[in-house]
Parts: C-alpha cells; sequence; structure tokens
C-alpha cells in the first residue's frame, strides 16, 4: 500500500522530486501536497489507534520517545536534504523503484546501505 | 491541478500504509528506520521489517503492471551523481534518526519536535541543492 502510495503521488518519479526540489527553472510545486495527503489522513488514524492499549499484532506500541534536537539530528537531516536533492530519490522511492529494473535506482540503494552501514561503524568503533 | 490530486491522493494513501503499520505492529513507518533496524540486527524479531521492504518490492512490481510512468530515474543526473547521493542519503538518515516517511510524515503527525526541525531542515538543503544544481549545471 505505501509503494503504490509513493507512486501513485508522484514521489517515484525522480524527475517530477528534482523538479519540485529545484525552484529555479519550471518549479513544480504538486508533491508538496504528498505529506498534506499523507499527514492528513495519517492524524485522523493515529489517535484513533493510539487510544488502543496495544496494536493488533503485538504487545505494545514501539512508538519513539525522543524530544531533544541535537547536531547529530540536524546534521544528519541536513546530509539527507543534500542527498535526495542530488539525486532525487529518499529511501522509500529508491525501494519501490528497483522493481524498474533501472540502474539508477539500483546504484543508489546500492550506495544507500553502503552509507548506512558506514554510519553505524563509525558511531560504534572496532573493539 | 491533477498533479496536485494526484499527489494528495497517493499521499493519503500513504497516510493509510502509515496508519496500518501503528495498528497492525505498533511502529512508524519510516522507511530509513526500518532498513536501519535490518541492518543492525537479523533477528526473528525484525520479520515485519522484512515483510514490509518485501511489500514495498511488490508494490513497486504493481506499479510497473499498472502505472509504469511512476517510477522513473533521475535524467539530469549520472550514475556517479546518484552514486553519491545514495551514499549521502543512507548516512544522513542513519544520523538524522529518519527521512521523508519517518519524520515529514510519522513524526510530524505525532507533532515531535525533533521531526518537524529535521524535516524543516531537510526540505531546506533539499530545495538549495537542486535548486543550486539546477541553476549551475
Amino acid at each position: 500500500m505505501f509503494a503504490l502510495g509513493l507512486g501513485v503521488s508522484g514521489m517515484t518519479d525522480a524527475n517530477k522530486v528534482i523538479g519540485f526540489l529545484n525552484l529555479a527553472g519550471d518549479w513544480d510545486p504538486s508533491l508538496a501536497f504528498v505529506m498534506v495527503g499523507a499527514i492528513g489522513v495519517h492524524l485522523i488514524f493515529y489517535r484513533l489507534i493510539l487510544r488502543r492499549k496495544s496494536p493488533l499484532f503485538d504487545d505494545a506500541f514501539h512508538i519513539p520517545t525522543r524530544r531533544d534536537i541535537t547536531p547529530k539530528l540536524v546534521g544528519g537531516a541536513a546530509l539527507f536534504g543534500v542527498g535526495w536533492g542530488l539525486g532525487g530519490f529518499c529511501p522509500g522511492p529508491g525501494l519501490v523503484s528497483l522493481a524498474g529494473l533501472g540502474s539508477s535506482a539500483g546504484v543508489f540503494v546500492a550506495c544507500m546501505l553502503a552509507g548506512m552501514v558506514f554510519q553505524k561503524a563509525l558511531h560504534r568503533p572496532i573493539g | 491541478m491533477t498533479s496536485i490530486l494526484w499527489a494528495t491522493a497517493g499521499g493519503g494513501i500513504i497516510g493509510l500504509a502509515a496508519s496500518w503499520l501503528l495498528l497492525a505492529k505498533g511502529r512508524t513507518a519510516g522507511i530509513s528506520g526500518i532498513i536501519g533496524g535490518l541492518l543492525s540486527k537479523w533477528n526473528d524479531q525484525s520479520s515485519w521489517r522484512w515483510s514490509f521492504l518485501l511489500g514495498l518490492l511488490v508494490g513497486g512490481g504493481i506499479l510497473m503492471a499498472t502505472l509504469p510512468q511512476a517510477i522513473a530515474g533521475p535524467e539530469s543526473r549520472s550514475l556517479t551523481l546518484v552514486a553519491v547521493a545514495g551514499g549521502i542519503v543512507g548516512y544522513g538518515t542513519r544520523l538524522g534518526g529518519g527521512c521523508t516517511s519517518g519524520h515529514g510524515v510519522c513524526g510530524l503527525t505525532r507533532f515531535s519536535p525533533r521531526s518537524l526541525v529535521a524535516t524543516l531542515v531537510f526540505m531546506a538543503t533539499g530545495f538549495v541543492t537542486a535548486t543550486l544544481i539546477g541553476v549551475f549545471a
């Protein structure tokens, strides 16, 4: 369902994403509405769902609780945005696009996984 | 106008999917987190993550069969640039603890201050990066 949502919304079209993030030239603002639609719907169900004591198929809810703003948060987000603007892919669309068997999606996902492993390795030194 | 309708509708479907994951397994649908969690531990408890990722691929397959024009790689970017972009996205999402789905959709829904900051920051650097390339490249 998530993948279909991404596809219908246009997020899996890297050219459309770049058209949205590139404010110069022919600006395409439509992708801004993806988040509007997503949050709009999720917000309604979120409140209803959290009235339950537990999820359907698990013992407890696992929702992040941190509220601190840290340099890692800001730095990480900044970097993510740079990568997103560079390639036009973010993680979800990248994975979904693998189904298209295109080289750019494959290259993106492989390098993304490498980047994730690298970050984990840096954060936790060996020994 | 139709573009905006598709975007909103697609977003709504994403919202539904995230809601279902929350109801079913009590988890937030942050893709970078789901992948990252698998990179950390491959044990049985992560099986919902595998299912979700498999679902993303299956969904991709369905898109290719029904709406193939929805999936497209960036025509204006070389493979080298895409590779670099991938590495940065991978590193950045793990460092920052989320991406457009984790912080942007799920985090903002919870009114998380961390997600608000993260979303504003990655939107800003996203706009700046793509615009700079658009202007100078």
